[in-house]
């Protein structure tokens, strides 16, 4: 047989892509559940995160989740729960970011820890260079920031990706995201050093990070704006 | 006699025929993974069996592969191998995985795979293909975990993740070389082994 015919090249070629293609998807197809379980581990521990627990050596994320997260569900923008038959966990968000904002499905995350209930809302947003992303966990007075936990695809090393250090996120806990006649506010990211005159809460941003840090900031002001009715009807509920 | 020639295949490119300090191939991802010693291990483990395997596919199939397109099977097969190796870690090591992201992708266009299958596994049998794969493997990884060592423990002051540098010298005004984490020390570090191989091999001076 000539081996530099064209037609062997091309049944040559043909061949070896369909083994490899058929090798291929066996492959992914075996291993697929091994590596969900995994991004749900993540998530998981983000989430947790955000509610400053950190699994200790010998405790498996899932076993501090269960411990924790006593529910979650979905709220419309009233702040009323809604059955969507989708779990608040599999809320896919860079596809509820496209939505009008009444239609978004706003999941929410209860986590009982030795400092009371606390309500872990999850943010999403674009960075320089791709999509960030985190967990903000809340009070139960609806209003000051628990804890943050932020994490991002692709952000420069040592600049925007900074903000995936507890240095930065430690700065969001204690914040207020209304002010104090109940207008929501957000939380800002400034230059270090300088202040915003007007009062509002704000962090100080990652020097050499900013369009990261801005888009931090952009990222919390859309993200969590939907969730003004939620968080009323907390501060209701706290009062009442 | 074939047995020396086998063992030379397994042992030359540990240090008279390194691929990264002789032949300087494979540079780019010596720079990108080499900050901490866990990722470097990684990534030499995952170099090796892609190298192995495909050093030993492309012998197998050595003598049906038509010319006119013996780089597109080699990278055919490279790439799959590669995609497998990504996802094995994402199933089994999903942060290590996490913290190499696209490297393990970029095994595919590391010049040392695409060097050894042209050099050596088109010409050779299965079996001395197979420990070149291997012994160029472990010569990438021996530069790999050298580099790291240094960077991790000047850079981080840890070992495999772990505190080696005692507190005290911390309390004493010792700090951390932040230098070493950026890419170009590994550059660096790499230049100062090629100074020191060099000086033990005369021959290899030019």
């Amino acid at each position: 047989m000539n081996k530099q015919s064209n037609s062997y090249t091309i049944i040559y070629a043909s061949l070896l892509v369909i083994i490899v293609g058929v090798v291929l998807s066996v492959v992914y197809q075996a291993l697929r559940p091994a590596q969900l379980d995994n991004i749900a581990n993540d998530t998981k521990r983000q989430i947790l995160a955000a509610a400053r627990l950190v699994p200790e050596e010998g405790e498996t994320v899932a076993d501090l989740y269960a411990d924790h997260i006593t529910d979650s569900f979905i709220v419309n923008t009233d702040g009323q729960r809604v059955d969507k038959g989708v779990d608040a966990f599999d809320v896919n968000v860079s596809a509820e970011a496209k939505k009008p904002a009444g239609e978004r499905l706003l999941p929410v995350f209860e986590c009982t820890t030795d400092q009371g209930v606390k309500y872990i809302i999850l943010v999403y947003g674009a960075g320089l260079w791709g999509p960030i992303w985190g967990y903000v966990a809340f009070d139960d007075n609806g209003d000051t920031i628990y804890g943050a936990y932020f994490a991002h695809q692709g952000e420069t090393p040592g600049l925007g990706a900074e903000i995936e250090k507890p240095a930065f996120q430690n700065q969001f806990e204690g914040k207020d995201i209304f002010s104090a006649d109940g207008a929501f506010q957000s939380v800002l990211v400034v230059k270090k050093g300088q202040e915003p005159g007007d009062g509002r809460a704000y962090v100080n941003a990652i020097s050499g990070g900013t369009i990261t840090s801005q888009g931090v900031q952009k990222m919390l002001a859309s993200s969590l704006e939907p969730y003004t009715g939620f968080f009323k009807t907390l501060k209701e509920s706290k009062q009442s | 006699m074939n047995i020396s020639k086998d063992l030379g295949a397994l042992i030359n490119p540990l240090s008279k025929d390194n691929p990264v300090i002789v032949q300087v191939l494979g540079i780019c991802s010596a720079l990108a993974v080499t900050a901490k010693l866990e990722p470097a291990l990684v990534m030499t483990i995952s170099v090796t069996a892609v190298l192995a395997f495909s050093n030993v596919i492309i012998s197998l199939l050595r003598n049906t592969i038509p010319t006119s397109i013996r780089i597109i099977v080699q990278l055919v097969v490279v790439a799959a191998l590669v995609v497998i190796v990504d996802q094995v870690l994402k199933a089994w090591n999903y942060e290590v995985s996490k913290a190499l992201s696209v490297f393990i992708g970029l095994i595919i266009t590391n010049c040392i795979i695409m060097g050894r299958l042209e050099a050596f596994a088109m010409t050779n049998r299965p079996w001395p293909s197979f420990l070149d794969g291997i012994g160029n493997g472990l010569g990438y990884g021996i530069i790999l975990v050298i580099v790291a060592f240094f960077r991790e423990l000047l850079g981080s002051g840890t070992l495999f993740g772990m505190q080696v540098i005692p507190q005290w010298w911390y309390d004493h005004g010792y700090q951390n070389n932040g230098m070493m984490i950026l890419p170009p020390m590994a550059l660096i570090t790499v230049a100062c082994i090629i100074w020191v191989h060099r000086s033990k091999n005369k021959d290899l001076q030019e």
